[in-house]
């Protein structure tokens, strides 16, 4: 065992990673999925295993083959990455559940080989960029994330052609994207001959005054900003998200915008350092309005959504925009918001996918008027559907209202005028918030069914998984210390690192 | 039963086992969550209970001190009685939300700390919606959003006032605060909407008569008493609530005498009677604060009762209008007995809990030498028991019997009468008993013989207007469609000034409120446009506009970082 132990940082990537091929190989509905789930459950082990590892005895470094950083490539568990990691394995696997029968509806059966092979390849992408300490290495498992969402969005084509026009899309801007991070990253080792984070963080205070590392910063920021789907940069995501099979939106609404979020967090805490990052360029400047925009803008054009993936996109826009101000804060207490949000935002937003990927299983749509009366077909789900809102909404003992809570905190500190816009502006978004859910809400019990409406209450195999999020939710909304807890964690380390 | 258990949340989880019953089952069970949760309340005495900690935060699930308590029992009473007068309606959504309702307003009473207070507050106004949703009309059903979305603005403003004062004080204990800074304005605008203030008071009048005849009894006696709840707790003695109370009384009186419907003359009613609550808060004072539980209490009971009785009429005849009823004495007399009691306790005859209470709060102006006050409140008076006192029995149930035969009330709906107006006549009969459980123990005086000759003038000189009025033809006939000359009984009273104010009032309200929904509707247009289905801000655009968008930005980037 302990041989696993002490390799769990790379076993949790390499384990999905040599999973991929095996899986493309296999034929039929159960196996590739069985497979897929089983990696997936591994790599969620090895992390809750890091995690407690991490929280006891502080960040673990391990060096791929035995060469030292900064010369070989160093991966690193400290208690940001490894939270992180648990997040995005865990929702894997949560979706896991879900999927066998939800995709086996939408992807023909000759292709769910390559499509969970995709599946495996974008976990194991995700949970590189997280745990690696090499910033080039941040790039490689970046374009492997990238090119397996590409397959994965596209493979909505069956339910929509659409999803081809959205995945092209999200290709285009995506690379560019990655080019702009690329860039960045050499630019960095121009300057610093390291690409190792530690290193590059090392170094970095003694040519921050350069005009290459500025160059850097600008298209770290922009090019993380666009992964991000950071306002005004969001154009690719709620075509992505509602073209995209169902398991995939709720994968990617869970995972692939917080690995940004790491990211952003990563470059702007760690890399850079807080005292730069915000005395010496003005990145809360740049962040913060993006962050408001997006906060109010976006859940203004949720609320008049027709289709509700789309709505839970834009939703989903706004709340990345309360991370963004979060982040910008540049304090503790605003660290710890965004990172805790991360977690809230990822369990509540992949529960509300989850419900809806019900509804179009059993109804075959999601045009929110078209959904009109399922709430009495569908009482289950449309009752999860409701919690889950609750959640997003944050009323009390949901984990939504937790993150609002310790951001209104975060910004009152302030004690500036701003400080009190921006706690208005939060508030007057989550009444936005109310407004687009409750629109569905209305729909979904006050409207009466159309004639001849098809669709009864989804199978357990669907309805459980939705209702282990939901009822997680809750949890995590009332016993705080898993949440807060190791989100306060991280934010001490990153804010003491430097 | 669970130590220091928060007797609301009995009543909230006895709602959950609700739907499991039916038929007797059901019944007893209904009528024994509020009896459980009364014998809790009793058996916990004061103190305490359910102290721990969550998120830094030290939370106070259950504290009892005399004033939650004085809240507390009426609502438990009110609660019995409401229940006690919906047995017959066969709609398990009412019911449970009933309880829920009630057990979260009480909760909210015993709250120790904000957040708490906030939970049970967002709650209340979840549940109570599903009581006017109940109707199952077209009408009822818009009413309900309305009443929700401003309920639910009410519950995030309060967040935001206990966020605030968090940052500010740190602490979210729930006690008598400094009014002044920016989370107190908080506080008040949040406990304003439901205390229903001037220019906040709209959803009253809008929502409770759209409610079920069951509901709108439920309804008149949790939200707007824990409000005043509320401000009692936190802030007595500020002097800008005198002035909003002022005005409360005054303003919605023209409407009440002007209102065909009867239960909407309740809600106007209940409205202006709100404000003699807030008045004594704004005074302070132990008295003051006596008067306000106790005033808070009778008046829970006889709008109830009002309620109940106007819902037996319109349970019966399918209407609450004025001009359609009539002569119901003839058809209803157990009812209509109950009427009168009711009036007579809102007019404070003597020998009726309001003689008693009333009272306390008149001399709490009194003693803090407002004159002014103590005419509006007057006026006020007199205004309530031309109201609601004559106008409800005599036209409701003793105008020009019009032939018409009904059967009498169903007998809980009777028993849920008797319990109301029992306790109204006891509370009355034996002030002393009552009074002990005020917040601040006191002797009590009621019956002087000044005191009692005072109010009858008052009565018989409301009487009077009011048999004067109706007799030169001048009192406001009842139509359907209002355009009255209304003004000569109170210029004869030599209240015209006063009119003048409360009609330039109203039409500064109007037009505000039309400015208001101009502006909402202009910003509701302008989101649409810029931020609708295909519009600017949610179209999906080309590619190459979105890679334009990301070099425009990060051109602001790089300039922002070279700065």
């Amino acid at each position: 065992m302990t041989f696993f132990m002490s390799h769990a940082p790379v076993l949790a990537i390499i384990i999905p990673l040599m999973g991929a091929p095996i899986c493309a190989l296999f034929r039929g509905k159960t196996a590739p999925w069985l497979f897929t789930l089983i990696l997936s459950g591994i790599a969620f082990a090895y992390s809750i295993d890091l995690l407690i590892a991490v929280s006891a005895n502080g960040p673990i470094s391990y060096e791929i083959g035995g060469w030292a950083p900064p010369y070989g490539i160093e991966y690193v568990a400290d208690p940001l990455s490894a939270f992180v990691m648990v997040i995005i394995s865990g929702i894997s696997t949560g979706v896991l559940l879900y999927a066998k029968d939800s995709i086996a509806n939408e992807v023909p059966t000759s292709r769910l080989g390559f499509f969970f092979a995709a599946y495996l390849l974008a976990l194991t992408g995700m949970m590189g960029i997280t745990v690696t300490g090499d910033a080039f290495n941040i790039f490689v498992f970046l374009e492997i994330t990238s090119l397996s969402s590409y397959v994965l969005i596209a493979m909505g084509a069956r339910q929509d052609r659409r999803a081809l026009t959205a995945a092209f899309q999200y290709l285009i801007i995506g690379t560019i994207g990655a080019t702009f991070i690329l860039i960045g990253v050499g630019l960095l080792y121009v300057m610093t001959g390291t690409l190792n984070i530690a290193d590059i963080a090392d170094k970095f205070d003694s040519i921050s005054d350069t005009r290459p590392i500025r160059a850097a910063v600008g298209f770290l920021i922009v090019g993380i900003a666009i992964k991000l789907a950071m306002f005004p940069f969001h154009v690719w995501l709620p075509n992505a998200y509602s073209y995209a099979p169902n398991i995939v939106t709720a994968f990617f609404a869970g995972t692939a915008t917080k690995v940004s979020v790491y990211l952003l967090i990563r470059f702007i805490y760690t890399v850079f350092g807080a005292d730069f990052s915000f005395g010496t360029v003005y990145l809360t400047e740049l962040l913060l309005p993006l962050g408001v925009i997006a906060a109010l803008s976006m859940s203004v054009v949720a609320i008049f959504q027709d289709n509700l993936k789309r709505l839970l996109a834009f939703s989903s826009v706004a709340q990345l925009g309360y991370i963004t101000i979060a982040i910008a804060l540049a304090t503790e207490a605003g660290l710890t918001a965004g990172i805790l949000h991360i977690f809230n935002h990822a369990i509540v937003k992949t529960g509300l996918f989850l419900t809806v990927g019900a509804m179009f299983f059993a109804t075959g749509t999601t045009s929110i008027k078209a959904l009109a009366g399922v709430g009495q077909r569908m009482p289950m789900t449309s009752f999860g559907f409701v919690l889950g809102g609750l959640g997003l909404i944050g009323i009390p003992l949901t984990p939504g209202f937790i993150s609002k809570w310790y951001l209104i905190q975060a910004v009152l500190e302030r004690g500036d005028y701003i400080g009190y816009g921006l706690a208005i502006a939060i508030l007057l978004s989550s009444i936005f918030a109310v407004i687009y859910i409750w629109r569905v809400v209305e729909i979904l019990y006050f409207h009466p069914s159309p004639e001849g409406a098809k669709g009864s209450e989804a199978p357990l195999s669907l309805l459980i998984p939705c209702w282990i999020f939901i009822l997680g939710s809750f949890y995590f909304g009332i016993e705080t210390s898993f949440n807060v807890g190791f989100a306060e964690q991280a934010a001490q380390f990153l804010m003491g690192a430097r | 039963m669970i130590e220091g258990l928060n007797p609301g949340i009995i009543l909230i989880l006895g709602a959950l086992i609700v739907p499991l019953t039916s038929g007797f089952i059901r019944g007893i069970l209904l009528l024994a969550l509020p009896v459980l949760g009364l014998a809790q309340l009793i058996m916990l005495g004061l103190g305490s209970w359910g102290q721990f900690e969550i998120m830094g935060m030290q939370l106070t699930v259950t504290h009892i001190d005399p004033l939650s308590r004085v809240f507390g029992l009426i609502f438990h009473v009110a609660a019995f009685a409401g229940i006690l007068y919906s047995l017959h309606v066969k709609d398990t959504m009412q019911h449970v939300a009933t309880l829920i309702y009630a057990g979260s307003a009480i909760g909210a009473v015993f709250a120790g700390d904000l957040i708490t207070l906030f939970t049970f507050w967002e709650i209340t106004a979840v549940s109570s919606v599903f009581l006017i949703w109940a109707s199952r009309t077209e009408r009822s059903f818009k009413s309900g959003i309305r009443y929700l979305i401003i309920q639910v603005t009410s519950g995030v403003v309060l967040l935001g006032g206990i966020a605030l004062y968090a940052a500010d004080t740190g602490s979210i204990k729930f006690e008598t605060m400094e009014f002044g800074s920016l989370a107190t304005w908080f506080f008040l605008i949040a406990f304003g909407i439901k205390a229903a203030f001037p220019l906040l008071h709209n959803w009253v009048q809008d929502s409770y008569p759209e409610a079920t005849v069951t509901g709108s009894v439920i309804l008149s006696a949790f939200t707007t008493k824990l409000a005043i709840y509320a401000l009692a707790r936190s802030f007595p003695g500020t002097d800008l609530l005198i002035w909003i109370g002022v005005v409360m009384v005054i303003f919605p009186v023209v409407h009440a005498t002007l209102e065909n419907d009867l239960r909407r003359t309740m809600a106007y009613s209940l409205n202006s009677q709100q404000g003699f609550m807030i008045i004594a808060i704004g005074i302070g004072g132990d008295l003051a604060i006596n008067g306000v539980a106790a005033h808070a209490t009778i008046s829970i009971l006889y709008t109830c009762l009002m309620f109940m009785v106007t819902g037996a009429a319109l349970y019966r005849t399918g209407t609450a209008k004025i001009t359609e009823l009539g002569g119901l004495y003839k058809s209803m007399p157990v009812t209509s007995t109950f009427a009168i009691l009711g009036a007579l306790i809102i007019i404070a005859a003597p020998l009726t809990g309001a003689f008693a209470t009333k009272a306390l709060i008149m001399s709490a102006a009194l003693d803090a030498k407002m004159v002014i006050l103590w005419l509006a409140m007057l006026f006020g008076a007199v205004a309530v028991i031309d109201n609601v006192g004559l106008k409800i029995p005599l036209f409701g149930f003793f105008s020009k019997d019009n032939g018409k035969r009904f059967q009498e009330a169903p007998l809980h709906m009777l028993l849920a009468m008797a319990v109301m107006a029992g306790f109204g006549i006891f509370i009355g009969l034996s002030p002393a008993t009552f009074f002990a459980l005020l917040p601040t123990p006191m002797e009590s005086h009621t019956y002087t013989a000044s005191h009692v000759v005072t109010q009858l003038q008052l009565i018989a000189f409301a009487v009077l207007i009011f048999a004067l009025a109706l007799r030169t033809g001048y009192y406001p006939k009842m139509r359907d469609s209002i355009t009255l000359d209304f003004d000569w009984i109170y210029r004869k009273a030599g209240k015209m000034a006063l009119t003048k104010t409360s009609s330039i009032v109203a039409n500064f309200w109007d037009q505000t409120k039309g400015f208001g929904l101009m502006l909402v509707g202009w910003a509701i247009d302008k989101a649409e446009k810029s931020h609708g289905e295909g519009q600017a801000m949610s179209r999906t655009v080309s590619s190459g506009y979105a890679v334009s968008v990301i070099l425009i930005l990060f051109g602001i980037a790089l300039v922002v970082i070279y700065a």
